[in-house]
């Protein structure tokens, strides 16, 4: 296994986390405040289209991920205006959204396959970048990387420390006690669902900016489903799902990477061992004294409709 | 209607089905389909396919009407799109990918009268059923000796889709050029089990940019290897994978492989019309133009380029096979004795690599 360098290799796996991380992040959010939408995989594909679009035809790439996440808050409030407004059954809605998502992609990319998007520059850090081993890990991504990582700790202190996210979190675990103290929970959960989408989008537009980066139908290849694995993996906590991610990203891209180097071990039982360490994960989890099931919002997936 | 007008019918259908596949008479008007495997946008293996289907239109007009469907699956869904088509009304079916093969003959046992082309398959069990396939290892053998020349760590790559022949080929064809021209050179064989998957084929040429592999061929169907190449700025370079693939000229697309469908499309469909239609198996390369060197960029060193070109050429007037003995096997057993150059049968059923390459060959 000489070949692999392990400095390159943490550096490669902080990259090819980074859009289930986005959408992991996005999707905790949602269902903290008590709604389950398994949507995620359609509101990243449709992030990752209109986030090309825009990035190709205002050659800003920094718009392009602001349309990214615009692109996937429209889809979110069509999932909020039907679960929320006309209370429809969230897991059927929310499958169904990704079904819309991906056709709806597809439709909207009809024009732009085969063009290359502006390019993402890396955060120029200077002589930061050159020192060894620091340098490639921490020194060398573009400014995506360094949101989502920053993304983690917003939501971990805003959920724990800030009055709007104790709130978030009431409205999650009792809908009713929320509403009795006077809490808007419908127009909390209109929101949350609309930050989940813009967080999905903004996986979807790293996918087609930054990783391929190129538009192609079907480009980001279950990564939505990953994130909602991630999301109970971690137990609906932030900083469980930063290690989700990389362990999901980095087993993908340690798999590869043995490839190269000429492993011993068969290619098949590498491809599939990211799901089976996730399912071997979700066990002993789900095993142990502090069970997965506990830490899930009371409320979550229930329709909530105020009767007085 | 009773029993005997009832038996006449069926007869008289019988003779009139026997009637038209026993004496294949010309057609009026045509309908051709075609089925790919990935989204015609793809700018790689189903592009080029998609280029043939639209030569077939310009060559005929309106004799003959194109129909296609992309991003068809490999396994039962390719069946049930396949009898749709037959029961469209379309009179020749091309199946543009290996995993069609056995959904090709299933479905043209049911539809005598509708002709099936399958690409790059070895299957012909029906007598509407052709293959057609092409010498694409030829185009190999000119990247490997590029790679060979080219690389400054002796370190080359190939990102594979599937290990089946058609792939394998390519990969012992690359290698040995390469190691003729750089005895050092060392191989990383990088399986994606896919066709199409721009995600993941970028994250392989990272993984054999990142282990410090230079050159990098793929054998997957889209541009997104090219695309991480030309992320390492210069120092990596690769080569067009079945379609030009210019955009990322002059570097890291250094040169390419252009499957080149138009011609057979355009005779088969010809055949079709004209009522010579037979069933037949086709292995066309350079010489026939249906594998085409794409333009050898400035990137390359002019004399190489020349060598590169002179090795096309000889490939093209048949005085040199980039299978010529000896070759071992990868286990050391002999494949080819001195001067002994490779049947086509041992290359359609190509499952081992040769000697010196260190991968091991996926089950």
């Amino acid at each position: 296994m000489g070949g692999i360098d392990p400095v390159l290799l943490i550096a490669a796996l902080i990259v090819a986390s980074v859009p289930i991380l986005f959408a992991a992040l996005g999707e905790l959010v949602v269902e903290r405040a008590g709604v389950l939408n398994l949507g995620v995989e359609g509101m990243m594909i449709v992030g990752a289209v209109t986030g090309f679009i825009t990035a190709v035809e205002t050659g800003s790439p920094l718009l392009g991920y602001v349309g990214g996440a615009l692109g996937g808050a429209m889809l979110a409030a069509v999932f909020g205006a039907l679960t929320l407004g006309l209370l429809t059954n969230q897991v059927a809605t929310g499958l169904a959204l990704t079904l819309f998502g991906l056709g709806f992609a597809s439709l909207m990319g009809q024009g732009y396959v085969g063009i290359k998007p502006p390019l993402t520059a890396d955060v120029p850090f200077g002589p930061l970048a050159d020192i060894p081993v620091l340098g490639p890990i921490v020194f060398g991504h573009d400014p995506l990387v360094y949101l989502s990582l920053g993304m983690v700790f917003a939501v971990q202190w805003f959920l724990r420390a800030s009055r709007a996210g104790l709130v978030l979190r009431a409205v999650g675990e009792s809908h009713e006690a929320a509403h009795a103290l006077g809490y808007k929970v419908v127009r909390i959960r209109f929101l949350a669902v609309l930050f989940g989408g813009a967080m999905a989008g903004l996986g979807g537009a790293y996918v087609s900016l930054v990783r391929v980066p190129q538009w192609v139908d079907g480009i980001t290849a279950g990564a939505g489903w990953i994130a909602l694995a991630i999301v109970v993996f971690a137990s609906w906590r932030p900083n469980r799902v930063l290690l989700g991610a990389w362990l999901f990203g980095g087993i993908s891209v340690l798999q590869l990477n043995l490839q190269v180097a000429g492993s011993v071990i068969p290619v098949e039982y590498l491809s599939m061992a990211p799901y089976l360490v996730t399912i071997l994960v979700l066990v002993i989890m789900s095993s142990g004294r502090g069970k997965a099931a506990l830490a899930a919002p009371a409320a979550l997936g229930q329709t909530f409709h105020a009767t007085r | 209607m009773n029993r005997r007008t009832l038996l006449a019918t069926a007869a008289l259908g019988l003779g009139l089905a026997f009637g038209t596949t026993a004496s294949a008479e010309a057609l009026e008007k045509a309908k051709a389909c075609f089925v790919y495997v990935g989204p015609i946008g793809d700018l790689g293996w189903s592009y080029q396919h998609h280029q043939g289907a639209l030569a077939v239109k310009e060559a005929y007009g309106d004799k003959v009407e194109i129909q296609w469907q992309e991003s068809v699956p490999e396994g039962a869904d390719a069946e049930r799109v396949l009898t749709q088509m037959a029961l469209g009304g379309c009179n020749i079916i091309f199946t543009t990918s290996f995993g069609y093969m056995d959904a090709t003959n299933a479905v043209a046992a049911k539809f005598p009268n509708v002709k099936f082309e399958h690409a790059t398959g070895f299957k012909r069990e029906h007598p509407n059923v052709a293959i057609y396939n092409a010498r694409f290892y030829e185009g190999r053998a000119i990247q490997g000796h590029i790679a060979g020349k080219m690389t400054k760590s002796n370190k080359i790559g190939y990102i594979g889709s599937f290990p089946i022949p058609e792939v394998v080929m390519g990969i012992n064809s690359y290698y040995l050029h390469a190691k003729k021209v750089n005895p050092d050179v060392e191989l990383s064989v990088v399986w994606a089990f896919t066709w199409f998957d721009p995600a993941k084929e970028a994250d392989a040429a990272k993984a054999l940019i990142d282990q410090g592999v230079d050159v990098i061929a793929a054998h997957t169907d889209s541009t997104a290897p090219l695309a991480e190449a030309a992320k390492a700025g210069g120092k990596v370079i690769g080569f067009g994978q079945a379609s030009d693939m210019l955009d990322y000229a002059p570097s890291p697309r250094v040169s390419s492989i252009i499957d080149n469908w138009a011609p057979y499309y355009v005779k088969r469909v010809g055949a079709l019309l004209d009522g010579t239609w037979e069933s037949t198996d086709t292995w066309a390369g350079i010489k026939d133009g249906e594998v085409e060197i794409g333009q050898i960029t400035d990137a390359i060193p002019a004399e190489l380029k020349a060598e590169a070109e002179a090795l096309r050429d000889q490939i093209a007037a048949g005085s040199y096979h980039p299978f010529t003995g000896p070759i071992n096997k990868q286990d050391g057993s002999a494949w080819l004795a001195e001067g002994q150059t490779a049947p086509d049968g041992d290359l359609l059923g190509m499952n081992f690599f040769v000697e010196g390459i260190k991968a091991d060959m996926p089950k």
